[in-house]
């Protein structure tokens, strides 16, 4: 599609065979092999190579080693820990999510870019730094750690702990997805439905919910897969016991460096296949969002130009 | 109806912007405000010149050193790389294009953990591709760089990406009709579009590298002086209950991470004008 083809246009004089000339807005061929072989050697290196690697190791020592690994008792809580860890902290994240999208998308303040920006604080916070904040605030020397400890309530080296900091780490995601949708969509079609006598939770569920629907849910499977994958914040936090505050990735690193590491390969390759679906997934609500765009805009221009 | 009265610009007839409103701002203050504001308020307990010992040591500077130098040098290679993926995802049809566009955002997707082995296992010197090397990938700082290479790779492609398939074509047909060679226009025409996009995924990949841990540790092997990057150093200082040393370096990741921030808030707002102006 690159290559225009311009049946007329090349110049055939007497004598020299008519040359396929190239279009004035593309590249030489070799140039555009050159820099599809640069693109897919990069990605093979660092990114195939990795992925390919740890199912490889997984499986490198057969089923048995890698279904043992999976079912021993320690990465069994492990799983639990990470699952309880995310069905806490993405519904919270999901709230959030929603409630700044609506003020920030629907209504003109004073102070919306620095609540922009402290959306995207988190990003920039390296994960071990977040895991410091929590044990400042409820450690043992922190604020509020003695109050805590008198009342026998353990925050850090406990899973409360493990969930704020997961909490932390992923509150941007959903947030992020729907604010720019949002503000694309405009409010008046939300207006339409108050003016029509719809009250607020009507509006929000029958006009504002459908129209961000994959958007959230690409906001959703996004906070999942990193409160699932989520090292450094949490290791910060955990405390590593065995059997209680271990997450799914804290449980790898201890297992390998314990040199089990076809074990250790096994356990991550759950969390591969997690990232796995997670792209699939991606990859499906974007092709959603793109044709609701698309069909939004063609509303728009029928709207426009009644024909 | 307080946040309503004082901060909107504007009266509208939609509702629950105090409640939407102010659920978000409880909620960012208790969960990142007080806690990081705590960091800051830690070291106030440090005298200055403790805080400066306890930042300046040479375990510290080479820990800065490393980090800074493999995050800059990562970004680099993945601007330089990631405007080439962007570039021939846009342009070019080729096999497996939609699975390379969708494997991008890998390691958005993989945890940094799941990274950090699977590259050792690559790279150490009985690895997939390590014994192959003449020389030590692994254990080095060469090492920190690649996996920062590899947690880094997304940023530069999703921002410059867009950028690129709004390119009006017009202006590249426009420059090639009043003579310029292809890689005249790219040059003058399309490179100066992207740049600020770029310039921006350059920053994001920087900023994540300086605060990148998972990845890293495992390939690093985390000699002091040599291969131990700042995070680490953080997570030492805490486990030897140093929380005034660990808090004091964690205030300077931080103040940089801030600094970052506002460099690509700023990029990003003359990216806009610039398209702006453009379109």
């Amino acid at each position: 599609m690159n290559t225009v083809a311009l049946p007329n246009a090349a110049p055939t004089r007497a004598g020299t065979a008519p040359r396929r000339i190239r279009g004035a807005t593309t590249e030489a061929p070799w140039v555009r092999v050159l820099l599809i072989g640069l693109a897919l050697a990069f990605m093979t290196l660092f990114l195939f190579v990795p992925l390919v690697t740890v199912f490889y190791e997984a499986l490198k020592k057969g089923w048995d080693v890698y279904l043992a690994a999976i079912v021993e008792a320690d990465a069994l809580s492990a799983i639990k820990l990470t699952l309880l860890a995310a069905v806490i902290s993405v519904p919270l994240n999901l709230v959030f999510g929603i409630a700044a999208a609506w003020a920030i998308a629907k209504f003109e303040f004073h102070g919306k870019n620095l609540l922009l920006t402290l959306i995207d604080l988190p990003f920039s916070v390296s994960p071990v730094i977040a895991g410091l904040i929590y044990v400042l605030v409820f450690g043992l020397q922190g604020w509020a750690g003695s109050w805590f400890i008198d009342n026998d309530l353990k925050i850090i080296f406990a899973v409360p702990g493990i969930v704020l900091a997961t909490v932390f780490v992923t509150f941007p995601f959903v947030a992020r997805e729907l604010i720019p949708l949002m503000q694309a969509q405009g409010i008046e079609q939300e207006e339409a439905a108050r003016v029509l006598g719809a009250n607020g939770w009507q509006m929000f569920r029958r006009v504002t919910l459908p129209n961000v629907k994959w958007a959230l849910l690409y906001g959703v499977i996004l906070c999942n897969a990193r409160a699932m994958g989520e090292f450094g914040a949490v290791s910060v936090v955990s405390g590593h016991i065995r059997g209680q505050t271990n997450t799914l990735p804290l449980h790898i690193e201890i297992v390998y460096n314990e040199y089990q590491f076809a074990a250790a390969f096994a356990v991550a390759s759950l969390l591969a296949l997690l990232a796995l679906v997670t792209l699939g997934l991606k990859y499906l609500v974007e092709q959603r969002v793109k044709s609701q765009l698309r069909g939004d805009s063609d509303r728009h221009e029928q709207a426009k130009n009644p024909s | 109806m307080f946040l309503r009265r004082t901060l909107l610009k504007r009266h509208s007839v939609l509702p629950g912007f105090d409640l939407a409103l102010g659920f978000a701002l409880l909620y960012i203050s208790l969960i990142v405000l007080i806690p990081l504001s705590a960091a800051f308020l830690k070291t106030f307990t440090l005298t200055w010149q403790q805080f400066l010992d306890a930042t300046t040591t040479p375990r510290v500077m080479a820990s800065y050193r490393l980090t800074f130098g493999a995050s800059l040098l990562a970004a680099l290679l993945n601007a330089v790389f990631g405007l080439i993926v962007a570039w021939v995802l846009v342009r070019y049809q080729f096999p497996s294009k939609r699975l390379i566009d969708a494997l991008v955002d890998l390691p958005f997707a993989l945890p940094t953990a799941v990274a950090g082995i699977a590259l050792t296992a690559i790279w150490a010197q009985n690895g997939s591709l390590g014994q192959h090397l003449p020389f030590k990938v692994s254990y080095t700082p060469l090492g920190v760089w690649i996996a920062l290479v590899f947690i880094g790779l997304p940023f530069v492609v999703r921002t410059v990406q867009p950028v690129l398939e709004d390119v009006n074509r017009e202006l590249e047909e426009a420059a090639a009709t009043l003579g310029a060679k292809r890689w005249q226009t790219f040059r003058h025409v399309v490179f100066p579009i992207v740049m600020p996009a770029l310039l921006t995924g350059f920053a994001l990949a920087f900023a994540r590298a300086l605060g990148e841990y998972g990845s890293v540790i495992f390939i690093a092997g985390n000699m002091p002086m040599v291969s131990e990057i700042t995070p680490l150093l953080i997570i030492t200082k805490l486990e030897q209950y140093d929380y005034a040393g660990a808090t004091a370096i964690a205030v300077v990741m931080l103040v940089a991470a801030f600094g970052l921030l506002l460099l690509i808030n700023l990029l990003q707002s003359w990216a806009r004008k610039r398209q702006g102006g453009l379109a």
